[in-house]
């Protein structure tokens, strides 16, 4: 049964957190426990998100959650479910909730273990592009272009030098059981997805674009516009891993614009039409090859 | 049962009795062959655990302490530069109140890489909230792989639990080693039981931050902990005495000290030797005395301010030093006399760096050395300048 508005759930499981207003990726964390509903047991790494819900006595979660070493998304998340499971406790849903950094830098090793090991988990890495809890350093998942206080737009270097490592092929390079992208622009065929991974049996992994409006430099009401029109431009895409194969949920055709995507953006002001072209190219290079493999 | 096993063999035994539910581990010398028999005992079918094949050290406390706020029973095991790896969970699990047991296999750090014994990885590491035990020999390493639970899963306690066992010297030597009836154990250790942890009745947000106004609480408690876990310590040894017949002392282990002129303080194996040498020096008719300190935490400060109070000196040999100061051990002795206003001189030998073997030369050295007055700090056998 398709989620909507009328069937989610109603219970808050993050509520009276302190994140910055027009925040993303508490939208995805909120989203998510909607759908996977009280029986969950969350483990969230340092970042915005344990910064924002954990402030002893302002505990935030309806469900238990306990905050992870930043590395340690994945192998607590191991431990959390091996432990309940020797509990004799069934039907229950061991989510972790990780940054970008968090996901691509510095716990990839735990995320690519837990993924080896086949555990019976489901990882949520909320992606908005930079270290954004220690105020806006280049990640791993930070894309080409964008200015942060560690790549700094300036006459020598105009921002990160890097495109955005494939967290989601990386995955899918291990077989893993289930992977997803998404956004919370779409936010049903997020929580759709977030569904479909608490039904399949073994490590799951899904990365939700997730803007943050004081990072990226838009206002706090143009959270979920931005995180649609990534999509829109072809700058990011919908789509699943499983069963050993690529499948593209959404193909827009023809693309927006995405030098208006990116121009409305504080991180890319600094970007030149040949910077945007750079871009573009990378977009059609990868969306080839999406249209031409991908189901 | 009798049988003829090394230490890491022996702690292994210990483990299969105690019956963690989760065991992650990753393998390193001298610790590995732990892990490889408990491999074996998961695969026979004699130990009920869940083994988990975790990536690195660091995910292996992690794992470990996400079991434990799943409420269930945990064990990890590293050495050297695997403890090092996992650091950030030390005290991780010890703010968190996850009574985690790990054995250490004590080596040496890098660099320069070396695999053998010296006890500088899990000294360095004395202030991450965990408590720390130093075994002597393949018997007390399997007694403490069940004792340990016992004491840090008691209510009153709630603390993680670092067994240290010699590498090598220990790890890797072989003894005959009882091991005690798999009901009877059960009868001295309870299953864990904890409020610490999940809950779906009522759902928990646990390992949270705490600031400026209240972190220093959860700190505070913590070293009361401490504090309770003598007494804890002292009932499971009289709990385990009476049921298995063995005795052990507390924090430390005294051997000739009530009438000793020299005594020396020193932890884990080297103790063996050092209670030859007293007996060698006593038949000349030098009042020798040895002092094993057991736990390193919590600490026997008031044991060794009883036992060093009439002596003419006194010595520590310790497989540590703190560069730019003298060993650990040394430094937390002399406080423990410092509080006492127990003047008796006290000296540091440091020794053993890196596997290098302490002789009966070198502890006839520091006993017939502590009487005229040594350095502070002595490297013994060094040979160079």
């Amino acid at each position: 049964m398709a989620i909507t508005a009328k069937n989610l759930d109603k219970n808050e499981y993050f509520y009276g957190h302190k994140a910055c207003a027009g925040c993303g990726g508490s939208l995805a964390v909120r989203a998510a426990l909607k759908v996977l509903g009280e029986k969950s047991a969350a483990v969230l790494p340092a970042g915005c998100m344990s910064a924002v819900g954990f402030n002893f006595p302002q505990l935030c979660f309806g469900n238990n959650a306990i905050i992870s070493m930043f590395a340690g998304t994945a192998s607590m998340l191991t431990g959390v479910e091996a432990g309940l499971r020797r509990r004799g406790i069934k039907d229950f849903h061991a989510v972790g909730f990780a940054g970008d950094g968090g996901t691509a830098d510095i716990g990839i090793q735990a995320l690519s273990g837990a993924i080896d090991r086949g555990d019976d988990i489901i990882y949520i890495c909320y992606d908005n592009e930079a270290y954004m809890n220690t105020g806006i350093q280049k990640s791993g998942l930070t894309p080409f272009g964008a200015r942060t206080t560690t790549t700094p737009a300036g006459k020598n270097i105009r921002g990160n030098i890097r495109p955005k490592k494939n967290m989601f092929e990386i995955a899918a390079a291990h077989d893993i059981p289930y992977a997803a992208t998404a956004t919370i622009g779409y936010i049903n065929d997020f929580m759709e997805k977030v569904d479909k991974a608490s039904r399949i049996k073994g490590t799951k992994y899904i990365h939700v674009i997730a803007p943050c409006p004081t990072g990226w430099g838009i206002p706090v009401d143009a959270t979920v516009e931005a995180a649609r029109e990534i999509v829109d431009c072809g700058l990011w895409y919908l789509a699943e891993y499983e069963n050993g194969e690529f499948k593209i949920n959404r193909d827009p055709g023809e693309f927006t614009d995405p030098a208006e995507y990116l121009k409305k953006q504080g991180r890319f002001k600094h970007l030149t039409d040949e910077d945007v072209d750079v871009i573009i190219k990378s977009r059609d290079k990868k969306w080839e090859k999406i249209r031409r493999e991908w189901k | 049962m009798k049988r003829f096993l090394s230490g890491d063999e022996a702690f292994a035994e210990g483990i299969r009795l105690a019956c963690p539910d989760v065991i992650s581990a990753y393998p390193i010398t001298p610790q590995t062959v732990v892990v490889e028999r408990l491999s074996e005992m998961v695969e026979d079918g004699s130990l009920d655990s869940e083994f988990i094949h975790v990536e690195s050290e660091h995910s292996a406390l992690s794992c470990a302490i996400g079991a434990s706020a799943a409420g269930v029973r945990t064990f990890t095991a590293t050495s050297s530069q695997g403890l090092l790896y996992m650091a950030e969970g030390l005290p991780y699990a010890a703010g968190g109140r996850f009574p985690v047991v790990m054995m250490n296999a004590n080596r040496a750090t890098a660099l320069p890489w070396n695999i053998y014994g010296d006890q500088r990885d899990s000294l360095a590491l004395l202030d991450t909230g965990w408590i720390q035990e130093y075994a002597a020999d393949a018997q007390e390493a399997l007694d403490m792989a069940v004792m340990s639970y016992y004491i840090a899963e008691h209510r009153d306690v709630s603390t993680p639990f670092m067994v240290n066992l010699d590498g090598f010297v220990l790890t890797h030597t072989y003894e005959n080693v009882d091991i005690p009836d798999r009901e009877r154990v059960r009868e001295f250790l309870p299953p864990y039981e904890t409020e610490n942890c999940f809950d779906f009745e009522h759902p928990k947000n646990i390992g949270f931050s705490a600031g400026p106004e209240t972190n220093f609480i959860f700190k505070y408690k913590e070293h009361r902990a401490f504090e309770r876990a003598i007494h804890v310590i002292k009932e499971a040894e009289r709990r385990f005495g009476e049921l298995f017949g063995r005795k052990y002392t507390g924090l430390a282990e005294e051997y000739l000290t009530e009438d000793a002129d020299y005594v020396i303080i020193t932890l884990g194996t080297a103790a063996g030797l050092c209670r030859t040498i007293a007996d060698e020096l006593r038949r000349e008719g030098v009042k020798a005395g040895v002092l094993r300190i057991r736990y390193m935490r919590p600490f026997p400060n008031e044991e060794i301010a009883r036992a060093l109070k009439n002596a003419k000196a006194a010595a520590v040999l310790e497989k540590d030093i703190s560069f730019g100061n003298a060993g650990t051990v040394y430094v937390n002795v002399a406080a423990a006399l410092q509080w006492a206003g127990v003047s008796t001189p006290l000296y540091d030998f440091v020794g053993g760096l890196g596997g290098k073997d302490i002789t009966h030369a070198d502890i006839r050295n520091i006993y017939e050395s502590m009487g005229k007055g040594a350095p502070r700090v002595t490297f013994m056998g060094i040979g160079v300048e």
